[in-house]
């Protein structure tokens, strides 16, 4: 019987170090011209460098190194005035040298930090994240393993390679210890890579997609009773690819690991797969022993020396933050605090800027997103933004409101429609045949048929009785399915029985 | 013909008294009258050769101004890939591989309109100092056909020494250019690290590894070098830099005020007296010319050699580790894929490459990497001190270039450190990233088997080394009255 | 006499674990010998490695070596796969693989 996640963080602190990486977004691979689009044919976005052919060199991609230290830059890092790539030496097929050019004691960005908010019970907390490093890399190619039963690699009965990703530029992004979260560390931790993510996009390094594979998240997560200060062991779990699944992994690893150590075992350090499906994680295959990388400078490639006038123009360069946007938002918004924490929590944030741009309202914007669209978003357990309905058709909504086509209530059935598939608002409309009935004389012919159904309460309201009303035009709106502008039938509804608002 | 120098073949081009096709089937001849016995080559490419040949001749016929090596055949050391053609480094783990690109080198040798008649034997991966490593065969010293022909570039040479070709190419990475040249009566350079494109050449060890010419004379070394060399930016580490003007240095051949630098390190014990011997005589022929001969000391150089063989193995374990079955070479085995990795590099491997991959490995492994290969780096660092410090009151640095003549096949490939030791001269070169050039000094008087003067100079100074070597080569030229290799003995 | 280095034959069995070369039971016994004896000429480098000199592990003094972010051609598929020993659907087939996805 797993243990309450109360009864876990009132017995236990949790500490956390969370890697992430990122894909960059260059048109060419990190160290060779080859394309990086996404989905090519396989093996067609390959040469002798990406592809390891024996007698290959590497050349450093500047585009990469500048998006690099803009990344740095914006993590409030320092860029190192001299660094080095070093080889990670280890076999997998997926890895055309059997070393990855990564870089090791000399990383280009170090000591950086990153501020973010969660919403705790006692209001909206800021945490510091420290950053260890940001360093570059490459990414490996991808396997596809044929024969077993789940497409994944145990019971396979071979794999099939292309090595179109090897080579595209990666960044990883290293947290330092992040202590002193609590009950909050899977928060914390979602948080955190939801900002980082903001950063990312807001600087146009890449497009942070998790669910492709660009932004990607390893959680190290350990338990210590509370007050102790010793470490404890702890387990590193990949596959974390969205941002969900970061604040679900790291609550079902607290709950493992309290689980182990509580009934008087040991934690293994080990590697972890996290599972969307159960939210629980399973071990990776265990190593005997700890694979030895036998780092060394790569000998193929010059150290960096960033000119400081390269790296101060960059520094200009750079776009506003996340943090900052989001303030000047919520004033140009005039939103209050409790309803900007919901709006980004629930990650609409962009999706409610994108429909303002558009010249929505950005309260009324701001009400479907949150509203009926955020809702529809829990059912599916999907984020809304994955959604198929977009800022351009909230924009149109809004609009056939405004112009009196669609009640509140056609309309989220019209969105329903939109994330149905059934297409544009409009054309829901016209496929569903709504219409908004404000036809007067159609309207007194459905408020005559309530009264003679209900004479009494008719006389209610006569008599001056006006929440009585009530009843009649619920009557009225069922007889016109909905299509009534509720207002307009109480208006006329009122003025017929001699009585006003 | 074919016993001419690759600059009279070009005379002789230009001047039509042959044609390309004419000088290439007869080299082809040549090579079938006597790699039986030299095995120099590993593949022949007939086809592309005379096609080349052809083409070339049909551009001098239009009139068109051609550089000056079109034409003229070459060698080419098996370990640069040439597109479409067998390129193995010596290994059976490449066997029967064809590359899909060209070596920047190759690219600018077909640039150049140099015809590749084919790809030379060498050590595996470039591995030793006898060409007795090569997973085929071994390749026999045209001079004396019982002993080896220098290593890792020992087809090379021997191609150049039996008339096989007038130039090659070879790459040296502790002296595989040089000592074969030594050994065969020939002259082999390598130059300046960065200075010739490594992009294309299979690496064995990626901070020491520099592609180079290899030739009869200084001034085809020349020609040949002017051809390849210069900046490359698919090689990260190629020099952005004019190439050095050797073929004007070649041609000047002028030792008159130069500092000529003995290094006292790299004589004495260990060395032949006979091969000691030439190299004093040339000393005196350089000083008869007018330059000044000081002596120098380097005492880091009694550390190159394990230096060398903790940062070699080091890069080689890491560089060799791409050949795993996957993707392309040899793939034996059964079971999972690290099984048939595992399987496929024990069957493709020699064991030298075998020992080398293993030393690397410890030598890099977590708990080791101070002590050796972190150690290892300090030794660089001192040797290149020893170096600026010793070029500060000399223009040059001299020695012998290999402490013996050519051994008999068989004799040292038992005993790793013995083979080593071949390098003992050559390898601070390479520690530092200079440039040096081996000549023949003339024979030993021991077995009468060719020994190799060696100038070493400064990082880019290139064209020191051909004007310091074409003025020795002169000299001898005259002391011997005819060419050195006219005293080899006849081999069809 | 200072201690000689020496590595064992499980430490070479590790190495050649290490570096995926299958070693029979002889062999690792001959190459743990013959690398005692290279190890023991080649230790020797530590003796002057002291802490105030700077490894070299570049012989040039060069900087900054970029090229642009442009995309240039690529070899076409069958080019990449013409070395493979297996191929299937335009990728290299490789067989089960056992350790974990990295």
């Amino acid at each position: 019987m797993a243990i309450k996640y109360d009864e876990v963080v009132s017995t236990f602190d949790p500490v956390l170090g969370l890697e992430v990486h990122v894909e960059l977004g260059t048109k060419s691979k990190m160290f060779c011209g080859c394309a990086t689009v996404f989905g090519a044919e396989p093996n067609t976005q390959v040469c002798p460098v990406c592809l390891g052919l024996p007698g290959s060199l590497p050349v450093v991609n500047r585009k990469a190194i500048e998006y690099t230290i803009a990344i740095g830059l914006a993590l409030n890092c320092s860029i190192a005035p001299y660094s080095r790539f070093a080889r990670k030496n280890y076999f997998y097929p997926d890895m055309p040298k059997n070393f990855q050019t990564s870089q090791y004691d000399e990383p280009i960005c170090k000591n950086g930090y990153l501020d973010i908010e969660v919403e705790t019970e006692d209001g909206i907390k800021e945490f510091r994240v420290e950053i260890e490093r940001v360093h570059m890399e490459e990414d490996t190619g991808k396997s596809l393993h044929v024969g077993g039963a789940t497409g994944r690699i145990h019971g396979a009965d071979y794999s099939l390679l292309d090595y179109n990703r090897a080579g595209i530029p990666l960044v990883e992004i290293v947290t330092k210890t992040i202590e002193g979260t609590g009950k909050y560390a899977p928060f914390v931790a979602k948080a955190y890579v939801k900002e980082l993510r903001d950063i990312l996009r807001s600087l146009g390094v890449s497009d942070v997609k998790m669910e492709q594979g660009s932004l990607r998240c390893d959680a190290n997560v350990s338990l210590r009773p509370i007050g102790e200060k010793k470490l404890g062991t702890r387990s590193e779990t990949k596959n974390v690819n969205s941002l969900r699944s970061v604040e679900r992994a790291v609550r079902a690893e607290m709950i493992r690991h309290a689980g182990i150590l509580q009934s008087g075992g040991k934690v293994k350090q080990e590697t972890r797969h996290f599972h969307e499906n159960t939210g629980e994680t399973t071990a990776g295959r265990s190593k005997e022993q700890a694979e030895d990388y036998r780092y060394f400078q790569e000998p193929d490639l010059i150290p960096m020396a960033p000119a400081e006038s390269w790296i101060d123009e960059i520094r200009k360069n750079l776009p506003e933050r996340p943090s900052e946007r989001r303030k000047r938002l919520q004033i140009a918004w005039a939103v209050p605090d409790k309803e900007m924490a919901a709006m980004v929590n629930a990650d609409v944030l962009d999706l409610v800027a994108e429909t303002v741009e558009l010249g929505a309202d950005p309260t009324k914007a701001r009400g479907w997103w949150l509203g009926e669209i955020a809702r529809i978003a829990n059912e599916k357990e999907k984020w809304a933004g994955e959604l198929p309905i977009s800022p351009e058709n909230v924009k149109e909504l809004i609009d056939l409101i405004s112009a009196g086509e669609l009640t509140d209530k056609l309309a989220r059935q019209v969105v329903e429609g939109v994330i149905n598939g059934e297409g544009s608002p409009k054309e829901v409309v016209a496929k569903r045949g709504f219409k908004v009935v404000s036809d007067d004389s159609a309207l007194m012919e459905a408020i005559e048929r309530a009264i003679t159904a209900q004479p009494d309460v008719a006389d209610k309201v006569r008599n001056g009785h006006i929440p009585a009303a009530g009843a009649l035009i619920g009557a009225v709106m069922k007889d016109t399915k909905g299509q009534a502008d509720a207002a307009k039938v109480r208006s006329l509804l009122l003025k017929h029985l001699g009585q006003s608002e | 013909m074919i016993r001419k120098s690759a600059h009279e073949m070009s005379s002789a081009l230009a001047s039509g008294e042959t044609t390309s096709l004419e000088l290439t089937k007869k080299h082809f001849e040549r090579i079938e009258t006597v790699d039986g016995k030299v095995r120099a080559f590993l593949h022949l490419d007939k086809d592309g050769a005379l096609e080349s040949a052809s083409k070339i001749d049909e551009r001098r016929k239009k009139g068109e101004a051609l550089p000056p090596l079109a034409g003229i055949p070459l060698a080419l050391k098996d370990v640069l890939v040439q597109k479409g053609v067998p390129t193995t480094c010596g290994s059976k783990i490449l066997e029967g591989w064809r590359p899909p690109y060209d070596a920047t080198v190759v690219k600018n040798l077909k640039k150049n309109g140099v015809i590749i008649l084919g790809k030379t034997n060498m050590d595996e991966f470039a591995m030793g100092s006898s060409t007795e490593n090569s997973a085929f065969h071994p390749t026999h010293n045209p001079w004396d056909l019982t002993r080896i022909p220098g290593g890792s570039g020992g087809g090379s040479s021997a191609a150049i020494s039996s008339f096989e070709a007038p130039l090659a190419i070879g790459t040296d990475t502790g002296g595989s250019i040089r000592q074969p040249a030594a050994v065969t009566g020939t002259v082999g350079v390598k130059p300046t690290y960065g200075g010739v494109s490594r992009y294309g050449l299979i690496a064995f060890s990626s901070s020491l590894d520099q592609a180079g010419p290899c030739a009869r004379t200084v001034l085809d070394a020349a020609l040949l070098h002017e051809a390849i060399a210069g900046h490359d930016e698919m090689d990260s580490t190629s020099i952005n830099a004019p190439v050095p003007k050797v073929v004007e240095a070649a041609k000047r051949a002028d030792v008159k005020g130069l500092r000529i630098g003995v290094i006292k390190e790299l004589q004495g014990e260990g060395y032949q007296a006979g091969v000691l011997e030439r190299f004093q005589e040339s000393l005196d022929v350089l000083s008869a010319l007018g330059a000044e001969i000081v002596e120098v000391s380097c005492p880091s150089f009694d550390y190159a050699l394990a230096a060398y063989y903790l940062i070699a193995p080091s890069e080689c374990s890491s560089n060799l580790a791409r050949f795993d079955a996957m993707r392309y070479g040899l793939r034996v085995g059964e079971g999972s894929a690290e099984e048939v990795m595992n399987a496929t590099r024990e069957a493709g491997f020699g064991r030298e490459v075998k020992r080398r991959i293993i030393l690397g490995t410890y030598a890099l492994s977590s708990g080791y990497y101070d002590a050796y290969y972190g150690s290892a780096q300090k030794v660089r660092t001192l040797i290149k001190n020893d170096f600026e410090k010793s070029f500060a009151s000399a223009d040059v640095l001299v020695s012998p270039t290999a402490p013996t003549t050519a051994f008999k096949i068989g004799e040292k490939s038992n005993d790793p450190l013995a083979m080593y030791l071949n390098d003992i001269a050559t390898i601070p070169v390479n520690l530092a990233g200079i440039c040096a050039i081996s000549i023949p000094s003339g024979l030993a008087k021991e077995d009468s088997l060719p020994a190799g003067f060696q100038v070493m100079a400064p990082a880019m100074a290139d064209d020191r080394l051909y004007n310091v070597g074409a003025a020795l080569e002169r000299e001898l030229l005259a002391k011997w009255g005819k060419p050195l290799l006219d005293f080899a003995p006849e081999l069809s | 006499m200072s201690d000689k280095p020496s590595i064992s034959r499980e430490e070479v069995a590790n190495l050649a674990r290490l570096a995926r070369i299958d070693m029979s039971e002889s062999e690792l016994d001959h190459l743990s010998s013959e690398l005692d004896v290279i190890l023991s000429a080649v230790a020797r480098v530590s003796e002057v490695a002291g802490d105030d000199i700077p490894p070299t592990s570049h012989p040039l003094p060069l900087l900054n070596v970029f090229r642009e972010d442009v995309v240039k051609a690529s070899l076409t598929a069958e080019e990449a796969l013409s070395g493979a020993p297996a191929k299937e659907d335009g990728r290299f087939k490789v067989p089960q693989i056992l350790g974990e996805e990295a």
